[in-house]
């Protein structure tokens, strides 16, 4: 009866709510933005005026609303979370219309003197619909095929629009983010294998579909010294960076490289490799295990929660951060195709920061309120 | 587990699976970065030690500044230069030493590279040497082992083919100074220069263009392997003035010698289409900077090269100013044409005396006549009668002592007195300063740039404002049009009367300046003399006798002014002239405006856009 008493209560008061949220959590954040701060001080030449201090000005923002989102009851984000959904589609079709042009693609809005991304907001919001969706099903309706068509057509209409946009790098994000919430919801494993055999079938349909740069990015990728001044000149550059580090670094604004001006993104996509130059690989390391453990971090607060809401929240957040992560770093690395994913909160870019932390948000809102009654528990 | 349902359990299940995923993804990431930073390290070190992107931005070619028919007035050559990139070397004063043995440097020349070297980010190319000759790039490139950091390139310099002749109107360009670079980053390019003066100055905004930049692969020398990328900057744009430059190499060749200016207006939209001043510089002297003993001489020599007397020498306007008497006479109802007032050869108010030009005086006058002789008694009563205040409005009305619109910096607004001014300096106006600002003299300061504006809203009737600049890049200007400018605001009755004076004075018997006159007919010039003086008659000279000014030494000797259009019966061009000095209007000012008319009139610059062709083309049809 001891933990019935606590997960029977309905709700509970704004103080107790603050010490639910997990400062521990929130501390890691702070250190990763901190990294960021000395990267982004470093890139601009030992400057903070340049990215840095603007760089802190966001986190600052974004911690806030981080907070207030934490507060605000998980039942009424679940209430919530079709509409989300909704907007985030409209978003995404307005930005086909009216959206700005950069780098040859479509994707962001202005809204008020305010950039957005669209596709942003569409991983987060897609995580909330499907997490509702799986939420009131019972292990036996998720083994029922019909159930499972609406939530694979909200996955495919948002992919398909940023794939329009073009933005491939994010469209697979989003594809994978989908079928992971699948998989943690605990759709059969043998549908997984039927959906993963036609893959390599429609990998080389998408690659006819593919716009030169993107296809001139998978050719280099397979082979970078193919064209070394072209398209394969970011990977080479940035491996020169990261491999002339060595175990130890060359020391903070000491890297060569980065202040040569070598990359055009080097405070954006490309700001690993200056921590990697300057910090070494034993810096490297580091950053990887702080971010392995902001992501492991996510998954304990989904294993922790008592509902089924929270916990695909909690997931779809910690693999949505996760994805990120792995993808800029195999990306500076040459191990995958260059496709503009930022590091979070280390890279310099408002919109991007701003809807990780709203995610982050989300998930201490599950933390906050992982022991609430909600509906079909357990 | 009696809570736990299926669903909980594989949740479970899978997120631990999920959580190892990720934890052996990030493990694998973090081999191949140990495979890239530890094992190829050293091999990554070597190519980031001889294999450097550094990117640089390039100086866009500045616009031009051309004539009214495409002649180029300020261009652009060809710089050699060297400059020292700081970070690739790693002994500077070494590297500095050795380059002054090629190419010597001063002691204050290799501060200034310090000094830059420290403001700037180590592998911004820093200027060490512009101009050099053929033979001392070919030294530098050839000790290239002994120079790491030092690189030659080459870059533009400005230049002005018609030096002296233009100066004061092109201006000229130099380094910016270093506050300037703090202000704007952007102007720390190697060999940019910004616009000091003149028109280089005005339109600097167009000029300048935009940097491009280049990428460039360079090994540890600093030697560039290739280059990678270049976005070229957008050139500046040409700015093509009103000037015509083989009209003003005329107006500058009549002036000679004496320190003078004059200035060729098109009447009907203020075009400017020569202004001389005299003696002038070269501006190409600031290309490399100026050292201290050209600036000793320019701020010794008493004839000021560096004033341009067509806008910012001010001078009383002398009997020229009558005009603008007579007008306000007649505008504010206070006298009209036919009024007659005697002259007697002086003029009684309370103790004092004022004097006409003419010992004996000249009878009994109308305005007409008054004008036609000059008169000076006839305009003492004019302007007793209609106060000062009424004058200054007048004047400033035909843009006399008050700010042009000139594109121009430096030009000065010269200046009418007011009552209010004279209070404002603590003392009451006094009657006498009435009678002599009626001949334009006393406090009254005009330009020679605000006379021949005078002159031309005269001779149309139009507000005209003069101005320089015709088309920037190909768009030509506002105010290129008669019609884009208003009426003056002056009667034609009154206006007709000034004109008709003004004729009198050259083509009459007995007017004032005969020798301005011009044989052809249809080329009837209108003009006004004046003659100003800068040093006070004393009663005893004058009662002496045999005063004559011209026997005074230079420097106290009177101005002497020209004002005049033509043709008479449908103006196209207002000259002024003023001769420094040059003792009387219709002996010194007169001729030399009465050439420079008669050779506008044959070139006709605003009668003709492009080509002479056309305008041959017009003539006999």
């Amino acid at each position: 009866m001891r933990e019935g008493r606590i997960w029977r209560e309905t709700s509970f008061d704004l103080g107790a709510k603050v010490w639910q949220v997990s400062w521990i959590y929130v501390l890691l954040l702070c250190a990763l933005a901190a990294v960021g701060y000395a990267a982004l001080y470093s890139a601009a030449g030992g400057a903070p005026e340049t990215y840095a201090s603007r760089h802190v000005l966001r986190f600052a923002t974004g911690l806030v609303l981080m907070i207030g989102i934490a507060l605000v009851d998980i039942r009424f984000i679940a209430r919530l979370s079709w509409p989300a959904y909704l907007i985030a589609l409209v978003l995404l079709v307005a930005v086909m219309q009216f959206g700005h042009m950069g780098k040859g693609a479509q994707r962001w809005l202005e809204l008020g003197g305010l950039q957005l991304q669209p596709s942003e907001l569409m991983k987060i919001t897609l995580v909330l619909a499907l997490a509702s969706w799986f939420h009131r099903a019972s292990w036996e309706r998720i083994g029922n095929p019909l159930f499972l068509i609406p939530p694979v057509i909200a996955v495919l209409l948002p992919v398909g629009l940023i794939v329009k946009q073009p933005n491939l790098g994010t469209a697979v994000i989003t594809a994978i983010l989908g079928v992971a919430m699948f998989f943690a919801a605990g759709v059969r494993w043998w549908k997984f294998v039927l959906i993963a055999l036609p893959v390599p079938f429609a990998a080389q349909l998408a690659y006819s579909q593919l716009h030169d740069y993107q296809r001139a990015r998978i050719d280099t990728f397979f082979n970078p010294e193919s064209d070394p001044l072209g398209a394969g000149y970011n990977i080479i550059q940035s491996k020169i960076a990261l491999g002339s580090g060595g175990m130890w670094g060359k020391g903070f604004l000491q890297g060569t490289q980065g202040h040569l001006d070598f990359l055009p993104e080097k405070q954006t996509d490309f700001i690993f490799t200056t921590i990697g130059e300057e910090f070494g690989f034993v810096g490297s390391v580091a950053l990887m295990a702080l971010l392995g453990l902001i992501v492991l971090g996510g998954m304990l607060i989904a294993l922790r929660c008592r509902h089924q809401y929270g916990r695909l929240v909690a997931f779809g957040i910690a693999t949505n951060f996760f994805l990120y992560v792995a993808v800029n770093i195999a990306m500076v690395m040459g191990a995958i195709p260059v496709g503009g994913v930022p590091l979070p909160l280390v890279s310099h870019g408002g919109s991007a920061m701003i809807m990780v932390m709203v995610g982050f948000g989300l998930l201490m809102s599950v933390h906050v309120h992982r022991n609430v009654a909600f509906g079909n528990e357990g | 587990m009696k809570t736990e349902t299926p669903r909980t359990g594989v949740f479970t299940r899978r997120a631990l699976l999920m959580m190892g995923g990720q934890v052996v993804l990030l493990g694998t990431l973090a081999a191949r970065l140990y495979q890239v930073q530890v094992v190829d390290g050293a091999r990554y070190a070597t190519l980031a030690e001889e294999n450097r992107i550094s990117a640089r931005l390039i100086a866009p070619p500045r616009g031009r500044i051309l004539d009214r028919f495409g002649t180029v007035i300020a261009g652009n050559k060809l710089n050699w230069r060297a400059l020292l990139i700081a970070e690739q070397t790693s002994d500077m004063t070494a590297t500095l030493g050795n380059f002054s043995r090629i190419v010597s440097l001063a002691d204050y020349e290799r501060a200034r590279i310090e000094r830059e070297v420290r403001r700037h980010r180590r592998f911004i190319p820093i200027m060490v040497r512009e101009f050099l000759t053929w033979d001392e790039m070919a030294a530098i490139e050839v000790n290239a082992p002994d120079l790491p950091g030092i690189l030659v390139d080459v870059g533009t310099s400005r230049m002005y083919p018609y030096g002296e002749q233009l100066a004061h109107i092109a201006g000229y360009v130099a380094p910016p100074s270093e506050d300037d670079v703090a202000e704007d980053p952007g102007l720390a390019l190697p060999g940019l220069r910004v616009g000091r003066a003149g028109l280089e100055k005005q339109h600097e905004p167009e000029l300048r263009g935009t940097a491009g930049a280049v990428q460039l692969e360079v090994n540890a020398l600093g030697r560039v392997i290739r280059e990678l990328d270049r976005q070229e900057g957008v050139p500046g744009e040409d700015v093509r003035l009103t000037i015509d430059v083989s009209l003003q190499q005329a107006v500058l060749d009549r002036l000679g010698d004496e320190s003078a200016s004059a200035v060729v207006l098109d009447c009907r939209n203020g075009e400017v289409l020569a202004m001389g001043t005299n003696p002038s510089f070269d501006p190409s002297l600031f290309n490399a900077g100026v050292s201290q003993a050209q600036w000793a001489a320019w701020a010794q020599n008493k004839h000021t090269p560096l004033l341009n007397r067509a806008t910012a020498g001010v001078y009383a306007p002398g009997s020229t100013f009558k005009m603008a008497v007579a007008s306000a006479a007649l505008e504010s109802g206070v006298m009209s044409p036919g009024d007659r007032v005697t002259c007697p050869g002086f003029f009684d108010l309370g103790n004092a005396r004022f004097h006409c030009w003419r010992k004996g005086g000249h009878g009994t006058l109308d305005m007409r006549g008054a004008l036609k002789n000059s008169c000076d008694v006839y305009f003492y009563e004019t302007a007793r009668r209609v106060g000062i205040d009424r004058i200054a409005a007048m004047a400033h009305r035909f843009g006399l002592g008050t700010e042009l619109q000139i594109d121009l910096p430096g030009a000065r607004p010269g200046f009418i007195p007011t009552r209010e001014w004279r209070l404002g300096h603590g003392k009451a106006w006094a009657p006498g300063d009435t009678v002599v600002a009626g001949i334009g003299q006393g406090y009254i300061q005009v330009t020679p740039l605000q006379l021949a504006t005078y002159a031309a809203r005269i001779a149309t009737g139009r507000k005209v404002e003069p101005h320089l600049t015709r088309k920037l890049g190909t768009v030509l200007q506002p105010g290129s049009l008669p019609t884009d400018w208003p009426n003056l605001g002056v009667s034609d009755r009154s206006l007709h009367l000034l004109r008709d004076g003004m004729w009198a004075v050259v083509n009459e018997a007995g007017g004032t300046a005969p020798v301005a006159r011009l044989p052809d007919p249809r080329w009837q010039l209108a003009g006004k003399t004046g003659s100003s003086q800068v040093h006070r008659v004393s009663r005893e000279q004058r009662e002496q006798g045999n005063f004559d000014s011209a026997k005074l030494p230079w420097e106290l000797r009177p101005h002497a002014l020209f004002v005049c259009y033509a043709p008479y019966d449908a103006p196209r061009y207002a000259v002024s002239v003023v001769v420094e000095h040059g003792n009387a209007g219709a002996a010194a000012a007169a001729p030399i405006a009465r050439d420079i008319m008669k050779d506008t009139l044959q070139r006709d610059p605003g009668g003709r856009d492009e080509p002479t062709a056309a305008r041959v083309a017009q003539r006999d049809s």
